[in-house]
């Protein structure tokens, strides 16, 4: 399955980016708008955010994925595991 | 276009959602067992469940000539009970052979819990012992990338589970090479805030191809849409895919998994019609 040529890509969701990034920037606003937002600095989950907003900058690639790691918890391998019966 | 949903929740629906779905091309779905809303009393509740599944969806959907299939188990969020969750696998065995039961689903992990693990690993012992097929739920949000690392662990772990017998649902970018690299089928829920946009979707079938992989609704009694699936349609079309490859995704590849459930009988002509559309590319 091919993806759509880029300057197509670009044509097509220039709009919704804009409306998203719009939006992404108006939570943060209301955020800080708010009482007390001086207590949400040391939050972690707008820490979180501001590390996915590091990975937009990025032209690597993976975006999606990488973000989506931000916001997972750790998986530890050496988790004890139920035997099969 | 015709198609499947492969995951929706219409216990949970209004009829007039059927109706809609029929109006869009919904020919099949499947239900598989999940969380009502609150957490159940007994396993004798989950007998009225099952029979509400087995018995009374597939004729309300019937009127819609959608055919309805279901998935039965205790689903991961009540399965921190585990003395419940015993009771009700022990009840599973007497709903498995009626013939719209495609197998043990949806199983998986909520909060990675060791209770979950436990009753995980059960559903999969009662699914190798009565030779079922497995639809896996993996976990929302910041709990599904762990999640799905255990539930692939605990499946590697049995050498019982046939890979490519197994479904793992609700993949989403970070998760999705590790169902199809370990050869299991999986699906993308189409599902508002917490999961995967159609147009998202779209773009990991770009990345990972057509092959085992499905899109479903997972339409419930949350704020979701029971016409997800045709809006992916509508999404693939708009970025020129084929209609052999829309059609692989939303028919061929839903049924291909389905038949195999020891039980399954094709419908009138599904088994022609799917075999002369891969063979070449449709003119619809």
């Amino acid at each position: 399955m091919n993806p759509l040529p880029a300057p197509k890509a670009l044509d097509s969701f220039f709009l919704e980016a804009r409306a998203k990034l719009l939006d992404v920037a108006a939570i943060l606003d209301r955020i800080g708008r708010g009482k007390d937002a001086g207590g949400t600095g040391d939050d972690p989950r707008l820490e979180r955010i501001r590390k996915a907003l590091e990975v937009l900058h990025d032209q690597s690639g993976g975006r999606a994925e990488r973000i989506q790691q931000i916001f997972s918890r750790e998986y530890d391998s050496k988790w004890e595991r139920p035997q099969p019966r | 276009m015709n198609y499947i949903d492969p995951h929706i929740h219409m216990i949970s629906r209004v009829t007039d959602d059927y109706q809609r779905m029929a109006y869009s091309g919904c020919v099949a779905l499947s239900e598989p067992a999940f969380w009502a809303g609150f957490d159940r009393g007994s396993a004798e509740g989950f007998r009225d469940y099952f029979h509400h599944l087995t018995e009374v969806e597939p004729k309300r959907a019937a009127q819609f000539n959608i055919r309805h299939y279901s998935w039965l188990c205790i689903n991961a969020k009540e399965a921190e009970n585990v003395k419940l969750s015993r009771e009700v696998i022990a009840v599973i065995p007497e709903y498995l052979q009626n013939p719209n039961v495609l197998g043990i689903g949806e199983i998986g992990l909520n909060k990675n819990t060791r209770n979950e693990a436990t009753v995980f690993q059960e559903h999969v012992d009662l699914a190798m012992k009565t030779n079922e097929l497995i639809l896996i739920h993996t976990p929302h949000l910041e709990d599904k990338y762990m999640g799905t690392r255990m539930i692939i662990d605990m499946l590697k772990n049995d050498k019982r589970v046939k890979p490519e017998r197994v479904l793992i649902d609700h993949v989403e970018e970070h998760t999705v090479r590790l169902a199809l690299d370990g050869g299991f089928w999986c699906a993308m829920t189409l599902y508002p805030t917490t999961k995967c946009s159609p147009q998202r979707a779209v773009d990991i079938l770009e990345m990972v191809g057509t092959d085992r992989i499905m899109a479903n609704s997972a339409g419930d009694w949350g704020k979701s849409d029971p016409l997800a699936v045709p809006e992916m349609i509508q999404e693939m079309k708009r970025r020129g895919h084929s209609e052999s490859s829309i059609r692989r995704i939303v028919y061929e590849n839903p049924l291909t998994f389905w038949r195999q459930c020891a039980r399954w009988q094709d419908w009138p002509g599904a088994e022609k019609e799917t075999s002369r559309r891969r063979g070449k590319p449709l003119a619809v």
